[in-house]
């Protein structure tokens, strides 16, 4: 019975999601993988004046002239890291959002993987402790029920 | 070692990088410019006056001058029109204008009523040579010595204070000569 | 005079303030009965002088009363009503007013519900309350008093910031701290616990409700702030990892995490210590983000205007209020321990795992947000943190996170007994591949390899959450509203990871040039410009396009977008005209003018993007329905309860 329910919910999920059917466009860069160079470039860049938007979503005139800068140098033939070094050499560091990998900036890029680790860490001795303590302590009727 | 201190000193430790971030806070709107010590970017732009002659950044080799970031739809332009005619009248340095992302028409009318502070305007509509300076609001001032170095920036409207105290202090005195 | 009135409303909040604090915390310590009766009152009073500070600010605003500096600053003549009454809230000073006004309202909310506490407890937490109040309404008085006149009055006012002139700001703000306000409760519960030396799983009860109502209300302000900042904002965007973004979204996650910490000790007596570190926790990172936004040491597009001298008062209050929290932690949490055990399968082991994994999250935010800070405090040079840090990172333990939840759904207390449910998760795995793989490959024809894992996990973990409130419902057993909410709370989480997935893989954006009677065709739909003219609205002119959208043979839609240059202000700003059809957002925004009658367009197409917002809602109803269980809502507790015993642990 369980079985059946759990098809015709998965079934139901598919069509409903099925509706907003999309397909593929080719763009106005000559070719996709220039309009993705483009899009990811323009992503990434900082839009000086609202200074927490990119330069794809920001509305002023500036973001507009930045990206005209961007699609120019790109249709010349440039290549990504040349675009972010001509950015740089203007507007200095804070106009990329990625924050570039060096002596300086480590730290915060291995923070989340050293954190996990600690993380597990901290999983593992909990988890031996707690079922080391169900072990010694036979007693009690499995629980169930609400949250 | 109580372990449970561990979240006071951490955040004791926080406190105490708030606390020196604070003292840096003032200076946080003003992002470093990267030309500073650098060579005055290169441009060749219409006159604002003279549609026919070219302003070019060679023009000014050999001297100190101001390059000022301006438009007529910028509110801190207007109010910082007074010391730029102060500056105008000190006659110790030019100041060039660049029209940024504006109307000529308007930008003509504006200086014919307000007062001409600038030895020349050059006109920048599509803004490419702005970006070249790593303008990124208006008004924004350079200070650019003889040797076409870019010495120091002035982000937002120039004040009495600013130019007496940052512009004319690294300025050695000089008469303004003719063009 | 309505401004004096309110003036003398605050001076006296403040009062009122004081005395509410040092009656709760001094009345029990010294035994004062008369001291302990004295402590609603108080709130009452503190309740009403803040009421009627806002009403007169609000008062000065609707009557455009230019000779309050705060109403010369944001309002305007021109501005429509509407706004003049939101701008109350649109600056520093005001929103700090708004912020007083929500926690004297759920102080007094606490005091009605205290009737079933103990009354030293009771007290106890309306005192710890009432300290946090003085200290923001000290803060105000001193540095950002909203009732600082002008002499001579402006003749008129400088106009409200064209961005925040929109319906959702009126709403945003209010919803949002009373979330952020909200974890002050919890955080008072913890301190009270502490100071009484009372941490039972009768506290972890107690503070159920109150945790899980301010979360559900800090669900709405975040989904609203991100559903303003799309419309307002952005282009197409709806989550910038901005500073003052990141500063409600640390205490949200910390607030989840806490929500279900709160379970397990409820539940079980386990995690004592560490759910009242996450109590204290919580509240410190909404204490943080107020911090964070008004005292300029972040650069944010919306944080309010900067002053140092008030980053200083905040930080000497941040440091009293969390430090004395902290203090008292280290002090009581030693004598926590409690000699339960489970197993590796047993449900309080997911909540570990979600916990800890919630932790990292806002961990990671939290130094992706201060390390420009932290690297100039300490001389490393300036660094730049956005979108393509954050984004990877947060995946890292939020992916592992949603593949954990089906299974701790179904994993019992105690023993786990996950062998029993195995048959279940894995038919509904199964159906959740076969879901994902066929929309990301059979529907969509490209996708990056994280879209059909991101479907998957998103359609398993509805199905995980209804395989056994159905099957119950089928057999005609009731469900409580605990049950019932957690289940509509993670289907609002799962519809979120499809809606995210959905808008991350399979966005279209393009930037045309066209002429008045051109067309392109993007994603199916054809983009038709008409006429760019004139308009004119109350405050601002510009121009505005006509832009016809159709699909094969039908009209969509006739998307107005809008170049706005208000009056006052000279603002100029863009309005992208959105419209929705059949689950995907079309998104047209005018540019240029590229000469030659040419204009620039651009034109984006976001699949399922408004299903973000609305699996936010969703969760913060199953929140609420959470916190409105029965159990929650029993009789009076008995006044003695068991204090602290070093080592023991509390008979269930």
């Amino acid at each position: 019975m369980r079985l059946k329910a759990t098809a015709l919910a998965a079934l139901l999920a598919g069509f409903a999601l099925a509706r907003a059917a999309l397909a593929v466009d080719t763009t106005q860069m000559p070719t996709p993988q220039l309009e993705e160079r483009y899009l990811a470039l323009t992503h990434e860049l900082r839009c000086m004046q609202c200074q927490n938007e990119s330069l794809a979503d920001s509305p002023v005139e500036l973001a507009a002239d930045l990206r005209a800068e961007v699609r120019d140098m790109l249709l010349a033939g440039k290549s990504d890291a040349e675009v972010r070094a001509f950015m740089v050499a203007r507007y200095g560091d804070f106009i990329l959002f990625r924050p570039r990998f060096t002596a300086r900036t480590a730290w915060l890029w291995l923070a989340p993987g050293v954190l996990l680790l600690i993380g597990v860490g901290v999983l593992v001795r909990v988890l031996r402790q707690r079922s080391a303590l169900l072990a010694a302590d036979p007693t009690g009727v499995d629980e169930d029920g609400p949250p | 070692m109580n372990r449970f201190l561990l979240p006071l000193a951490g955040f004791m430790l926080l406190a105490v990088i708030l606390a020196i971030g604070i003292r840096h806070a003032p200076e946080k709107d003003i992002i470093a410019s990267p030309l500073i010590g650098k060579p005055a970017p290169n441009f060749a732009l219409p006159d604002l006056a003279d549609a026919a002659h070219t302003v070019r950044a060679a023009d000014f080799k050999g001297r100190w001058y101001l390059f000022n970031v301006w438009g007529t739809w910028c509110g801190d332009c207007r109010a910082e029109h007074d010391t730029l005619l102060e500056i105008r009248r000190a006659n110790v340095l030019p100041l060039v204008g660049l029209d940024w992302k504006d109307d000529d028409a308007q930008a003509r009318a504006w200086l014919t009523q307000l007062g001409n502070p600038y030895a020349v305007v050059a006109v920048d509509h599509a803004g490419r040579t702005a970006i070249d300076w790593g303008v990124y609001g208006a008004p924004e001032t350079f200070l650019v010595n003889p040797q076409g170095i870019v010495v120091y920036k002035v982000v937002g409207g120039l004040t009495h204070e600013v130019w007496t105290r940052e512009i004319l202090s690294r300025v050695p005195r000089q008469p303004f000569g003719g063009s | 005079m309505l401004p004096e009135l309110g003036h003398f409303a605050l001076i006296l909040a403040l009062l009122l303030a004081g005395l509410q604090a040092f009656f709760g915390i001094a009345g029990p310590a010294l035994a004062r009965e008369r001291w302990i009766s004295a402590v609603t009152p108080a709130v009452a009073g503190q309740f009403v002088m803040v009421a009627t500070a806002v009403v007169c600010l609000a008062a000065s605003f609707i009557g455009d009363d230019f000779s309050v500096r705060y109403v010369a600053s944001n309002s305007n003549s021109a501005l429509p009503l509407f706004y003049r009454v939101s701008a109350l809230w649109g600056a520093h000073e005001g929103s700090l007013l708004l912020w007083i006004l929500l926690l004297a309202a759920w102080t007094v909310a606490v005091a009605i519900g205290a009737a079933r506490l103990p009354r030293r407890f009771a007290a106890r937490v309306l005192g710890v309350l009432g300290l946090v109040s003085f200290g923001f309404l000290l803060f105000t008085l001193a540095t950002s008093n909203p009732f600082l006149r002008l002499d001579p009055p402006a003749g008129d006012g400088v106009d409200l910031n064209p961005i925040l002139q929109d319906p959702a700001l009126a709403v945003h703000p209010p919803i949002l701290y009373t979330g952020y306000v909200g974890f002050a409760v919890a955080f008072a519960f913890a301190c009270a616990a502490m100071l009484e030396g009372r941490l039972d799983q009768e506290w972890a009860r107690w503070t159920r409700p109150w945790t899980t109502t301010a979360w559900a209300f800090l669900t709405c302000g975040i989904a609203l702030g991100s559903f303003w900042a799309y419309y307002e904002l952005g282009w197409g965007g709806f989550w910038f990892w901005d500073p003052v973004e990141n500063a409600s979204f640390m205490p949200w996650l910390v607030g989840t995490a806490l929500v279900h910490s709160l379970a397990v000790t409820d539940k079980r007596g386990l995690f004592k210590s560490w759910t009242l570190l996450l109590a204290i926790l919580a509240f410190s990172l909404s204490m943080l983000g107020t911090f964070l936004v008004r005292s300029g040491v972040l650069v944010s597009v919306h944080s309010f205007a900067a002053d140092p001298a008030r980053g200083i008062f905040i930080l000497a209050f941040l440091v009293l209020m969390i430090g004395g929290a902290l203090a008292l932690y280290a002090w009581r949490a030693p004598l926590l321990k409690s000699s339960a055990g489970f197993e590796l399968g047993a449900r309080e082991s997911f909540l570990l795992f979600n916990n800890v994994l919630l932790v990292i999250a806002a961990a990671t935010v939290f130094a992706g947000t201060l390390a420009p800070l932290v690297s100039d405090a300490l001389g490393l040079g300036t660094l730049s943190v956005g979108a393509p840090y954050f984004n990877p990172t947060f995946m890292l333990t939020m992916l592992p996170l949603m593949a954990l939840l089906p299974l701790g759904i179904h994993a019992s207390w105690k023993r786990g007994r996950l062998s029993d449910a195995q048959r279940t998760l894995l038919m509904t795995l199964a159906a959740a591949l076969i879901c994902a793989l066929g929309l990301a490959f059979g529907v969509y024809s490209h996708g990056a390899v994280l879209t059909p894992v991101g479907l998957s996990l998103g359609v398993w973990i509805i199905l995980a959450s209804l395989v056994d409130p159905l099957d119950r419902w089928r057999r005609g057993l009731s469900l409580s509203r605990a049950v019932l909410g957690m289940t509509i709370a993670h289907i609002g989480l799962g519809l979120a990871v499809i809606a995210l997935t959905t808008v991350q893989s399979f966005t279209l954006e393009r930037d045309v040039a066209l002429a008045p009677g051109a067309s392109t065709s993007v994603g199916g739909y054809q983009f038709r410009l008409g006429a760019v003219e004139p308009i004119e609205g109350p405050n601002y002119g510009g121009l505005g396009a006509s832009i016809t959208v159709t699909r094969g043979a039908a009209v969509v839609a006739v998307l107005k977008p809008q170049k706005r240059q208000y009056w006052v202000q000279h603002q100029l700003t863009t309005e992208t005209a959105i419209h929705i059809n059949r689950g995907n957002n079309l998104l047209v925004a005018l540019g240029d003018d590229l000469g030659a009658g040419r204009w620039s367009v651009r034109i984006q197409i976001r699949p399922l993007v408004s299903l973000i917002w609305l699996a936010a809602l969703v969760m913060a109803i199953g929140g609420v329905v959470a916190a409105t269980d029965r159990r929650y809502r029993a009789g009076r507790v008995a006044a003695a309860a068991p204090a602290l015993a070093p080592g023991g642990e509390q008979p269930t």
